[in-house]
Protein backbone atom coordinates (compact mmCIF):
# COMPACT_ATOMS: atom_id res chain seq x y z
CA UNK A 1 0.00 0.00 0.00
CA UNK A 2 1.28 3.49 -1.04
CA UNK A 3 0.97 5.84 2.35
CA UNK A 4 3.11 8.34 0.90
CA UNK A 5 1.23 12.36 0.59
CA UNK A 6 -1.82 10.13 2.38
CA UNK A 7 -3.77 11.37 5.33
CA UNK A 8 -3.82 8.59 7.86
CA UNK A 9 -6.21 8.01 10.67
CA UNK A 10 -4.40 5.39 13.04
CA UNK A 11 -6.89 3.54 15.62
CA UNK A 12 -5.14 0.81 17.93
CA UNK A 13 -6.17 -1.61 20.06
CA UNK A 14 -5.28 -1.99 24.30
CA UNK A 15 -4.76 -5.46 23.45
CA UNK A 16 -3.27 -5.74 19.88
CA UNK A 17 -1.05 -2.73 18.49
CA UNK A 18 -1.68 0.14 19.77
CA UNK A 19 -2.38 3.28 17.71
CA UNK A 20 0.76 5.40 18.44
CA UNK A 21 2.70 2.47 16.83
CA UNK A 22 0.22 2.46 13.95
CA UNK A 23 0.98 6.24 13.55
CA UNK A 24 4.24 6.18 13.55
CA UNK A 25 4.54 3.45 10.98
CA UNK A 26 2.34 5.55 8.87
CA UNK A 27 4.53 8.81 9.45
CA UNK A 28 7.74 6.36 8.56
CA UNK A 29 5.85 5.44 5.21
CA UNK A 30 5.28 9.54 4.56
CA UNK A 31 1.41 9.84 5.66
CA UNK A 32 0.69 12.67 7.25
CA UNK A 33 -1.59 11.43 10.75
CA UNK A 34 -4.54 13.42 11.34
CA UNK A 35 -5.59 11.18 14.33
CA UNK A 36 -4.31 8.75 16.49
CA UNK A 37 -5.73 6.99 18.58
CA UNK A 38 -6.32 3.50 21.24
CA UNK A 39 -9.67 2.46 22.09
CA UNK A 40 -10.17 -0.53 24.81
CA UNK A 41 -12.69 -2.86 23.40
CA UNK A 42 -13.17 -4.84 26.69
CA UNK B 1 14.90 -9.16 66.65
CA UNK B 2 15.17 -11.08 63.75
CA UNK B 3 15.22 -9.32 59.82
CA UNK B 4 12.95 -12.41 57.98
CA UNK B 5 10.34 -11.20 55.45
CA UNK B 6 6.90 -12.02 56.59
CA UNK B 7 5.56 -13.57 53.66
CA UNK B 8 1.95 -12.44 52.30
CA UNK B 9 -0.54 -15.17 51.71
CA UNK B 10 -4.34 -14.95 49.62
CA UNK B 11 -6.58 -16.53 52.16
CA UNK B 12 -9.17 -16.25 49.55
CA UNK B 13 -11.31 -14.83 47.19
CA UNK B 14 -15.06 -14.34 46.58
CA UNK B 15 -17.16 -12.87 43.81
CA UNK B 16 -20.44 -11.62 43.95
CA UNK B 17 -22.90 -11.16 40.94
CA UNK B 18 -26.21 -9.94 40.03
CA UNK B 19 -28.36 -9.91 37.29
CA UNK B 20 -30.02 -6.36 36.26
CA UNK B 21 -31.82 -6.58 32.64
CA UNK B 22 -33.90 -3.89 34.02
CA UNK B 23 -30.82 -1.58 35.07
CA UNK B 24 -29.22 -2.26 31.69
CA UNK B 25 -30.93 0.62 30.18
CA UNK B 26 -28.10 3.21 32.63
CA UNK B 27 -25.14 1.07 30.82
CA UNK B 28 -23.08 4.43 29.35
CA UNK B 29 -24.07 2.89 25.66
CA UNK B 30 -27.48 1.41 25.97
CA UNK B 31 -28.19 5.34 27.80
CA UNK B 32 -27.00 6.71 24.97
CA UNK B 33 -28.40 4.87 22.07
CA UNK B 34 -31.81 4.70 23.56
CA UNK B 35 -31.85 8.52 24.07
CA UNK B 36 -31.16 8.65 20.07
CA UNK B 37 -33.86 5.73 19.54
CA UNK B 38 -36.40 5.08 22.21
CA UNK B 39 -37.67 2.35 20.28
CA UNK B 40 -34.22 0.30 20.50
CA UNK B 41 -35.97 -0.50 25.03
CA UNK B 42 -38.10 -2.55 23.18
CA UNK B 43 -35.56 -4.28 21.15
CA UNK B 44 -33.51 -5.22 24.82
CA UNK B 45 -36.29 -5.95 26.40
CA UNK B 46 -36.46 -8.75 23.65
CA UNK B 47 -32.95 -10.20 24.08
CA UNK B 48 -32.75 -10.16 27.97
CA UNK B 49 -32.27 -13.14 29.72
CA UNK B 50 -33.83 -14.67 32.77
CA UNK B 51 -31.87 -14.56 36.84
CA UNK B 52 -32.78 -18.38 36.10
CA UNK B 53 -30.48 -18.69 32.70
CA UNK B 54 -27.59 -16.48 34.19
CA UNK B 55 -27.66 -18.65 37.47
CA UNK B 56 -27.17 -21.51 34.66
CA UNK B 57 -24.51 -20.05 32.38
CA UNK B 58 -20.94 -22.02 31.70
CA UNK B 59 -19.65 -18.51 32.20
CA UNK B 60 -20.73 -17.74 35.52
CA UNK B 61 -20.68 -20.81 37.03
CA UNK B 62 -17.04 -20.79 36.17
CA UNK B 63 -16.69 -17.27 37.66
CA UNK B 64 -18.17 -18.36 40.78
CA UNK B 65 -16.14 -21.92 41.04
CA UNK B 66 -18.72 -24.38 40.16
CA UNK B 67 -16.51 -25.58 37.26
CA UNK B 68 -12.62 -24.83 36.38
CA UNK B 69 -12.40 -22.48 33.56
CA UNK B 70 -10.70 -25.45 31.32
CA UNK B 71 -14.10 -27.32 31.45
CA UNK B 72 -15.90 -24.39 29.22
CA UNK B 73 -13.52 -26.27 26.32
CA UNK B 74 -15.76 -29.19 26.23
CA UNK B 75 -19.07 -26.97 26.14
CA UNK B 76 -19.78 -26.50 22.48
CA UNK B 77 -20.96 -22.38 21.56
CA UNK B 78 -23.33 -20.68 21.94
CA UNK B 79 -23.15 -21.52 25.90
CA UNK B 80 -25.61 -18.98 26.34
CA UNK B 81 -27.76 -21.92 24.48
CA UNK B 82 -26.92 -24.57 26.80
CA UNK B 83 -27.57 -23.49 30.29
CA UNK B 84 -27.67 -26.16 33.04
CA UNK B 85 -29.82 -26.22 35.95
CA UNK B 86 -27.71 -24.64 39.04
CA UNK B 87 -28.11 -23.15 42.92
CA UNK B 88 -28.20 -19.48 42.81
CA UNK B 89 -24.92 -19.86 45.18
CA UNK B 90 -22.27 -21.66 43.73
CA UNK B 91 -18.93 -22.62 46.44
CA UNK B 92 -17.27 -19.02 45.71
CA UNK B 93 -20.67 -16.63 45.31
CA UNK B 94 -23.78 -16.42 44.24
CA UNK B 95 -26.02 -14.64 41.18
CA UNK B 96 -28.66 -12.29 42.81
CA UNK B 97 -31.89 -11.27 41.15
CA UNK B 98 -31.94 -7.97 40.41
CA UNK B 99 -35.50 -7.20 42.72
CA UNK B 100 -32.91 -8.10 45.45
CA UNK B 101 -30.08 -6.07 44.32
CA UNK B 102 -32.52 -2.98 44.41
CA UNK B 103 -32.75 -3.81 47.93
CA UNK B 104 -28.83 -3.62 48.61
CA UNK B 105 -28.48 -0.41 46.88
CA UNK B 106 -30.97 1.07 49.17
CA UNK B 107 -29.00 -0.45 51.97
CA UNK B 108 -25.91 1.10 50.28
CA UNK B 109 -27.69 4.64 50.95
CA UNK B 110 -26.88 6.43 53.71
CA UNK B 111 -28.79 9.76 52.60
CA UNK B 112 -32.18 9.23 51.68
CA UNK B 113 -31.21 9.42 47.74
CA UNK B 114 -32.58 6.21 46.87
CA UNK B 115 -36.57 5.48 46.97
CA UNK B 116 -38.53 1.98 46.23
CA UNK B 117 -42.27 2.08 45.55
CA UNK B 118 -43.61 0.55 48.99
CA UNK B 119 -44.84 -2.54 47.72
CA UNK B 120 -42.19 -3.38 45.81
CA UNK B 121 -40.22 -3.20 48.39
CA UNK B 122 -42.09 -5.68 50.70
CA UNK B 123 -41.43 -8.10 48.56
CA UNK B 124 -37.44 -7.30 48.67
CA UNK B 125 -37.75 -7.06 52.42
CA UNK B 126 -39.57 -10.26 51.98
CA UNK B 127 -36.50 -11.80 49.72
CA UNK B 128 -33.69 -10.38 51.85
CA UNK B 129 -35.01 -11.49 55.05
CA UNK B 130 -34.11 -15.01 53.98
CA UNK B 131 -30.66 -14.26 53.19
CA UNK B 132 -28.10 -15.22 54.74
CA UNK B 133 -25.81 -12.20 54.84
CA UNK B 134 -28.74 -9.68 55.16
CA UNK B 135 -29.12 -9.36 59.29
CA UNK B 136 -32.63 -8.48 60.67
CA UNK B 137 -31.61 -4.85 61.83
CA UNK B 138 -31.17 -3.89 58.09
CA UNK B 139 -34.45 -5.32 57.34
CA UNK B 140 -35.69 -2.56 59.55
CA UNK B 141 -33.75 0.15 57.58
CA UNK B 142 -35.05 -0.19 54.56
CA UNK B 143 -38.03 1.42 55.49
CA UNK B 144 -41.33 1.58 54.57
CA UNK B 145 -40.90 2.79 50.87
CA UNK B 146 -42.15 5.43 48.64
CA UNK B 147 -45.95 6.14 47.70
CA UNK B 148 -45.37 4.98 43.75
CA UNK B 149 -47.37 8.45 43.18
CA UNK B 150 -44.63 10.18 44.78
CA UNK B 151 -41.85 8.44 42.67
CA UNK B 152 -43.82 8.91 39.64
CA UNK B 153 -43.63 13.14 40.45
CA UNK B 154 -40.28 12.82 41.32
CA UNK B 155 -39.31 11.30 37.75
CA UNK B 156 -41.48 13.59 36.23
CA UNK B 157 -38.47 15.81 35.80
CA UNK B 158 -35.48 14.19 34.53
CA UNK B 159 -33.29 16.60 35.94
CA UNK B 160 -34.28 15.42 39.19
CA UNK B 161 -34.19 11.80 39.52
CA UNK B 162 -33.94 8.48 37.44
CA UNK B 163 -36.52 5.70 37.29
CA UNK B 164 -36.00 2.51 38.04
CA UNK B 165 -37.35 -0.22 36.46
CA UNK B 166 -37.90 -4.50 36.33
CA UNK B 167 -37.59 -5.69 33.15
CA UNK B 168 -41.05 -5.86 32.19
CA UNK B 169 -40.73 -1.76 32.19
CA UNK B 170 -42.39 -1.56 35.79
CA UNK B 171 -41.15 1.22 38.12
CA UNK B 172 -40.56 0.61 40.94
CA UNK B 173 -38.25 3.17 42.61
CA UNK B 174 -35.82 6.06 41.61
CA UNK B 175 -32.80 7.55 43.01
CA UNK B 176 -32.37 11.30 43.41
CA UNK B 177 -29.59 13.59 42.16
CA UNK B 178 -27.69 14.57 45.67
CA UNK B 179 -27.53 18.60 44.49
CA UNK B 180 -29.39 21.06 42.04
CA UNK B 181 -26.29 22.12 40.48
CA UNK B 182 -23.52 19.39 41.19
CA UNK B 183 -22.61 17.36 38.01
CA UNK B 184 -20.46 15.44 40.56
CA UNK B 185 -23.85 14.16 42.54
CA UNK B 186 -26.20 13.32 39.60
CA UNK B 187 -28.48 10.70 39.76
CA UNK B 188 -26.84 8.19 37.29
CA UNK B 189 -23.53 8.83 39.10
CA UNK B 190 -25.08 8.44 42.54
CA UNK B 191 -26.68 4.95 40.97
CA UNK B 192 -23.08 4.14 39.57
CA UNK B 193 -21.41 4.41 42.92
CA UNK B 194 -24.22 2.88 44.99
CA UNK B 195 -23.86 0.04 42.57
CA UNK B 196 -20.51 -0.22 43.03
CA UNK B 197 -20.88 0.28 46.61
CA UNK B 198 -23.43 -2.32 47.34
CA UNK B 199 -21.75 -4.80 45.31
CA UNK B 200 -18.59 -5.14 47.00
CA UNK B 201 -19.98 -5.06 49.62
CA UNK B 202 -21.80 -8.24 49.02
CA UNK B 203 -18.33 -9.74 47.87
CA UNK B 204 -16.66 -8.81 51.23
CA UNK B 205 -19.66 -10.19 53.32
CA UNK B 206 -19.32 -13.32 51.14
CA UNK B 207 -15.64 -13.63 51.77
CA UNK B 208 -16.20 -12.92 55.40
CA UNK B 209 -18.79 -15.10 55.95
CA UNK B 210 -17.32 -18.23 53.75
CA UNK B 211 -13.90 -17.84 55.87
CA UNK B 212 -15.47 -17.84 58.75
CA UNK B 213 -13.74 -14.53 59.42
CA UNK B 214 -13.89 -11.94 62.33
CA UNK B 215 -14.88 -8.39 60.29
CA UNK B 216 -12.92 -7.03 63.52
CA UNK B 217 -9.78 -8.43 62.45
CA UNK B 218 -9.19 -6.76 59.16
CA UNK B 219 -7.25 -3.97 59.67
CA UNK B 220 -6.97 -2.41 56.11
CA UNK B 221 -9.48 -1.99 52.71
CA UNK B 222 -8.33 -1.49 49.21
CA UNK B 223 -10.76 -0.58 47.78
CA UNK B 224 -10.02 -0.62 43.39
CA UNK B 225 -13.53 -0.31 41.81
CA UNK B 226 -13.59 2.23 38.68
CA UNK B 227 -15.85 4.51 39.85
CA UNK B 228 -15.26 8.56 40.98
CA UNK B 229 -17.16 9.02 44.08
CA UNK B 230 -16.69 12.88 45.45
CA UNK B 231 -18.74 15.88 44.40
CA UNK B 232 -17.45 19.06 42.35
CA UNK B 233 -14.29 19.85 44.34
CA UNK B 234 -12.93 16.94 44.78
CA UNK B 235 -14.30 14.59 42.22
CA UNK B 236 -13.29 11.24 42.07
CA UNK B 237 -11.93 11.86 45.93
CA UNK B 238 -12.82 8.53 46.83
CA UNK B 239 -12.66 6.18 49.65
CA UNK B 240 -15.38 3.69 48.73
CA UNK B 241 -12.98 1.44 50.67
CA UNK B 242 -14.11 2.75 53.89
CA UNK B 243 -17.78 3.02 53.39
CA UNK B 244 -17.32 -0.49 51.81
CA UNK B 245 -15.52 -1.69 55.36
CA UNK B 246 -18.85 0.01 57.14
CA UNK B 247 -21.06 -2.03 55.46
CA UNK B 248 -19.44 -5.10 56.58
CA UNK B 249 -18.55 -4.20 59.76
CA UNK B 250 -15.01 -3.71 59.86
CA UNK B 251 -15.09 -1.27 62.93
CA UNK B 252 -11.02 -1.57 63.08
CA UNK B 253 -10.07 -0.54 59.62
CA UNK B 254 -9.21 2.45 57.74
CA UNK B 255 -8.54 1.89 53.81
CA UNK B 256 -8.22 3.70 50.68
CA UNK B 257 -8.70 3.55 46.90
CA UNK B 258 -6.58 2.60 44.76
CA UNK B 259 -7.33 3.58 40.72
CA UNK B 260 -5.30 2.09 38.03
CA UNK B 261 -8.47 0.88 35.66
CA UNK B 262 -8.28 -2.04 34.80
CA UNK B 263 -5.30 -2.85 36.32
CA UNK B 264 -6.01 -1.47 39.82
CA UNK B 265 -6.78 -4.70 41.49
CA UNK B 266 -3.14 -6.73 40.30
CA UNK B 267 -1.76 -3.27 42.14
CA UNK B 268 -4.02 -3.62 44.68
CA UNK B 269 -2.97 -6.93 45.98
CA UNK B 270 0.85 -6.07 45.33
CA UNK B 271 0.16 -2.92 47.76
CA UNK B 272 -1.72 -5.48 50.10
CA UNK B 273 0.42 -8.46 49.85
CA UNK B 274 3.38 -5.64 50.85
CA UNK B 275 1.56 -3.65 53.93
CA UNK B 276 1.35 -6.94 54.96
CA UNK B 277 4.84 -8.32 54.43
CA UNK B 278 6.72 -5.11 56.08
CA UNK B 279 4.17 -5.77 59.38
CA UNK B 280 2.10 -2.53 58.64
CA UNK B 281 -0.94 -4.14 58.73
CA UNK B 282 -2.17 -8.33 59.41
CA UNK B 283 -4.84 -8.56 57.03
CA UNK B 284 -5.54 -6.59 54.51
CA UNK B 285 -8.94 -6.70 52.47
CA UNK B 286 -8.72 -5.95 48.62
CA UNK B 287 -12.18 -5.27 46.96
CA UNK B 288 -14.33 -4.02 44.01
CA UNK B 289 -17.45 -3.27 43.19
CA UNK B 290 -19.14 -3.29 39.50
CA UNK B 291 -18.98 -1.15 36.64
CA UNK B 292 -22.57 -0.35 35.90
CA UNK B 293 -21.65 1.84 33.02
CA UNK B 294 -20.09 -1.50 31.06
CA UNK B 295 -23.59 -3.17 31.44
CA UNK B 296 -24.94 -3.49 27.69
CA UNK B 297 -21.86 -2.04 26.04
CA UNK B 298 -22.10 -4.14 23.39
CA UNK B 299 -25.72 -4.33 23.43
CA UNK B 300 -26.11 -3.25 19.61
CA UNK B 301 -23.65 -6.50 17.83
CA UNK B 302 -25.69 -8.73 20.27
CA UNK B 303 -29.10 -7.96 19.03
CA UNK B 304 -27.74 -8.01 15.42
CA UNK B 305 -26.20 -11.55 15.96
CA UNK B 306 -29.66 -12.36 17.31
CA UNK B 307 -27.99 -13.28 20.56
CA UNK B 308 -29.02 -12.67 23.84
CA UNK B 309 -27.41 -9.63 25.73
CA UNK B 310 -24.52 -11.33 27.78
CA UNK B 311 -23.90 -8.22 29.64
CA UNK B 312 -26.48 -7.98 31.70
CA UNK B 313 -24.60 -8.75 34.82
CA UNK B 314 -22.68 -7.05 37.61
CA UNK B 315 -19.81 -8.43 38.60
CA UNK B 316 -17.69 -7.56 42.48
CA UNK B 317 -14.85 -9.24 44.26
CA UNK B 318 -13.47 -9.17 47.35
CA UNK B 319 -9.78 -10.56 48.44
CA UNK B 320 -7.85 -11.22 51.86
CA UNK B 321 -4.54 -11.08 52.17
CA UNK B 322 -2.53 -11.97 55.24
CA UNK B 323 0.51 -12.96 56.59
CA UNK B 324 1.83 -16.51 56.30
CA UNK B 325 -0.23 -19.69 57.52
CA UNK B 326 1.72 -22.34 56.49
CA UNK B 327 -1.75 -23.37 54.30
CA UNK B 328 -2.53 -20.93 51.88
CA UNK B 329 -0.32 -19.81 48.35
CA UNK B 330 2.12 -17.19 48.80
CA UNK B 331 2.10 -14.01 46.68
CA UNK B 332 5.87 -14.10 45.84
CA UNK B 333 6.84 -10.35 46.59
CA UNK B 334 9.78 -10.75 44.20
CA UNK B 335 7.73 -11.93 41.48
CA UNK B 336 6.44 -8.49 40.94
CA UNK B 337 6.37 -7.79 37.18
CA UNK B 338 5.38 -3.91 36.42
CA UNK B 339 5.42 -2.04 32.84
CA UNK B 340 7.53 1.17 33.72
CA UNK B 341 7.01 4.71 32.43
CA UNK B 342 9.58 4.26 29.89
CA UNK B 343 9.40 0.57 28.94
CA UNK B 344 6.84 1.42 25.72
CA UNK B 345 3.51 0.67 25.03
CA UNK B 346 3.20 -2.61 22.10
CA UNK B 347 2.11 -5.87 23.65
CA UNK B 348 6.19 -7.26 23.52
CA UNK B 349 7.24 -4.36 25.64
CA UNK B 350 4.54 -5.24 28.33
CA UNK B 351 4.73 -8.70 28.20
CA UNK B 352 8.16 -8.74 28.56
CA UNK B 353 7.79 -6.87 31.43
CA UNK B 354 4.63 -8.30 33.11
CA UNK B 355 5.94 -11.94 32.13
CA UNK B 356 9.55 -12.78 31.10
CA UNK B 357 11.22 -10.62 33.08
CA UNK B 358 9.82 -11.48 36.24
CA UNK B 359 10.48 -15.46 35.22
CA UNK B 360 14.43 -14.47 34.58
CA UNK B 361 14.41 -12.96 38.15
CA UNK B 362 12.56 -16.02 39.93
CA UNK B 363 15.07 -18.64 37.69
CA UNK B 364 11.62 -19.81 36.17
CA UNK B 365 10.54 -21.15 32.85
CA UNK B 366 7.24 -19.89 30.91
CA UNK B 367 5.89 -23.56 31.68
CA UNK B 368 6.59 -23.62 35.04
CA UNK B 369 3.83 -21.51 35.52
CA UNK B 370 0.84 -23.25 35.51
CA UNK B 371 -1.83 -21.64 34.63
CA UNK B 372 -1.42 -17.58 33.37
CA UNK B 373 -4.75 -15.04 34.43
CA UNK B 374 -4.85 -12.49 32.36
CA UNK B 375 -7.74 -10.48 30.58
CA UNK B 376 -10.13 -12.98 31.12
CA UNK B 377 -13.54 -11.51 29.07
CA UNK B 378 -16.23 -14.01 27.75
CA UNK B 379 -15.67 -14.49 24.31
CA UNK B 380 -19.75 -15.00 24.11
CA UNK B 381 -19.23 -11.13 24.94
CA UNK B 382 -16.74 -9.57 22.76
CA UNK B 383 -16.91 -11.74 19.12
CA UNK B 384 -20.07 -10.32 18.33
CA UNK B 385 -18.74 -6.62 17.88
CA UNK B 386 -15.64 -7.76 16.29
CA UNK B 387 -13.38 -7.80 19.26
CA UNK B 388 -12.46 -11.41 19.04
CA UNK B 389 -11.47 -13.52 21.79
CA UNK B 390 -9.19 -11.15 23.68
CA UNK B 391 -8.05 -14.34 26.32
CA UNK B 392 -7.21 -16.27 23.42
CA UNK B 393 -5.01 -13.15 21.44
CA UNK B 394 -3.35 -12.62 24.91
CA UNK B 395 -2.52 -16.60 25.32
CA UNK B 396 -0.71 -16.87 22.01
CA UNK B 397 0.83 -13.94 22.89
CA UNK B 398 2.66 -15.25 25.86
CA UNK B 399 3.01 -18.45 23.85
CA UNK B 400 4.94 -16.25 21.02
CA UNK B 401 7.43 -14.75 24.08
CA UNK B 402 7.92 -17.97 24.93
CA UNK B 403 9.15 -18.86 21.73
CA UNK B 404 11.04 -16.11 21.11
CA UNK B 405 13.03 -17.43 24.17
CA UNK B 406 13.47 -20.73 22.92
CA UNK B 407 11.52 -22.24 25.64
CA UNK B 408 9.16 -23.64 23.45
CA UNK B 409 9.06 -24.49 19.81
CA UNK B 410 6.98 -22.15 17.52
CA UNK B 411 4.93 -24.78 16.35
CA UNK B 412 3.72 -25.50 20.00
CA UNK B 413 2.43 -22.19 20.55
CA UNK B 414 -0.60 -23.02 20.35
CA UNK B 415 -0.20 -26.01 22.83
CA UNK B 416 1.24 -23.72 24.82
CA UNK B 417 -2.04 -21.41 24.83
CA UNK B 418 -4.39 -23.98 25.54
CA UNK B 419 -1.94 -25.55 28.50
CA UNK B 420 -1.10 -22.47 30.26
CA UNK B 421 -4.27 -20.46 29.52
CA UNK B 422 -7.90 -20.82 29.86
CA UNK B 423 -11.30 -19.58 28.12
CA UNK B 424 -12.46 -16.50 29.01
CA UNK B 425 -15.38 -16.41 31.15
CA UNK B 426 -15.96 -13.05 33.25
CA UNK B 427 -18.43 -10.51 32.57
CA UNK B 428 -16.98 -7.49 30.76
CA UNK B 429 -16.65 -5.61 34.08
CA UNK B 430 -13.46 -3.89 33.22
CA UNK B 431 -10.97 -4.37 35.84
CA UNK B 432 -13.09 -7.30 37.39
CA UNK B 433 -12.42 -9.08 34.54
CA UNK B 434 -8.80 -8.74 34.68
CA UNK B 435 -6.75 -11.62 36.04
CA UNK B 436 -8.74 -11.79 39.40
CA UNK B 437 -11.51 -13.91 37.86
CA UNK B 438 -8.99 -16.80 38.32
CA UNK B 439 -8.01 -15.92 41.99
CA UNK B 440 -10.73 -17.95 43.70
CA UNK B 441 -10.10 -21.50 42.26
CA UNK B 442 -6.76 -20.83 42.04
CA UNK B 443 -6.46 -20.17 45.90
CA UNK B 444 -7.98 -24.02 46.44
CA UNK B 445 -5.54 -25.51 43.33
CA UNK B 446 -2.47 -24.35 45.00
CA UNK B 447 -3.77 -25.19 48.63
CA UNK B 448 -4.33 -28.78 47.74
CA UNK B 449 -1.66 -29.24 45.09
CA UNK B 450 -3.14 -29.21 42.06
CA UNK B 451 -1.18 -26.53 40.97
CA UNK B 452 2.12 -25.12 42.05
CA UNK B 453 1.78 -21.67 41.03
CA UNK B 454 -0.02 -19.31 38.62
CA UNK B 455 0.88 -15.64 37.29
CA UNK B 456 -1.55 -12.73 37.22
CA UNK B 457 -1.16 -10.17 34.87
CA UNK B 458 -3.37 -7.36 34.58
CA UNK B 459 -3.40 -4.63 31.28
CA UNK B 460 -4.90 -0.78 32.62
CA UNK B 461 -5.74 1.46 29.62
CA UNK B 462 -4.52 4.59 30.83
CA UNK B 463 -5.03 6.68 27.35
CA UNK B 464 -9.07 6.50 27.82
CA UNK B 465 -8.21 9.12 30.63
CA UNK B 466 -6.67 11.33 27.47
CA UNK B 467 -3.76 12.17 30.68
CA UNK B 468 -1.05 9.73 28.86
CA UNK B 469 -0.89 7.73 25.83
CA UNK B 470 0.52 5.09 28.00
CA UNK B 471 -1.04 1.81 28.75
CA UNK B 472 -0.46 -0.34 32.32
CA UNK B 473 0.23 -3.07 33.92
CA UNK B 474 1.15 -5.24 36.80
CA UNK B 475 1.78 -8.99 37.55
CA UNK B 476 2.84 -11.18 40.29
CA UNK B 477 3.43 -15.06 41.00
CA UNK B 478 0.84 -16.74 43.21
CA UNK B 479 3.03 -19.91 44.37
CA UNK B 480 1.74 -22.79 46.93
CA UNK B 481 3.13 -22.53 50.24
CA UNK B 482 5.95 -24.72 50.87
CA UNK B 483 7.91 -24.23 53.99
CA UNK B 484 11.16 -22.06 53.55
CA UNK B 485 14.05 -23.73 53.19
Amino acid sequence: MELSGKKVIAIGERDGVQGTSIGNCARSAGATVVLEMTHCFV
Amino acid sequence: MGNAIMRPVITGARYFLTHCSGLMRYGSKPAREISRKPALLGEIASHLRTHEQSIGYAPNRVFLGSMHPDELRSIPRPWYSRNEAAERRQPHGEVMPEEEFYGILKLSDDFDLLWLEESFLAGVREALSRHPLIDASELDRLGDGTAAAAIEKQTADAAKALPLHLPDGRLVGCVNRAHDEDDALTAPVILENLACKGSAAMALRTLLHDGQLDPGGIDYVINCGEEAVGERYQRGGGNLAKAIGEMCGLDNATGSDLKAFCCGPVHALVMAASLVSAGVFRRVAVVAGCSLAKLGMKFQSHLAAQQPIIEDTLAAVAILVGPDDGVNPILRLDSIGRHNIGAGSSQQAIFEKLIAEPLRRCGLRFEQIDKYATELHNPEATEPSGSGDVPARNYRLIGALAALRNEIDRSDIQRFAETHGMPGFSPTQGHIASAVPFLGQAVDLLRDGRMQRAMFLAKGSLFLGRMTQMSDGMSFILERNEPCG
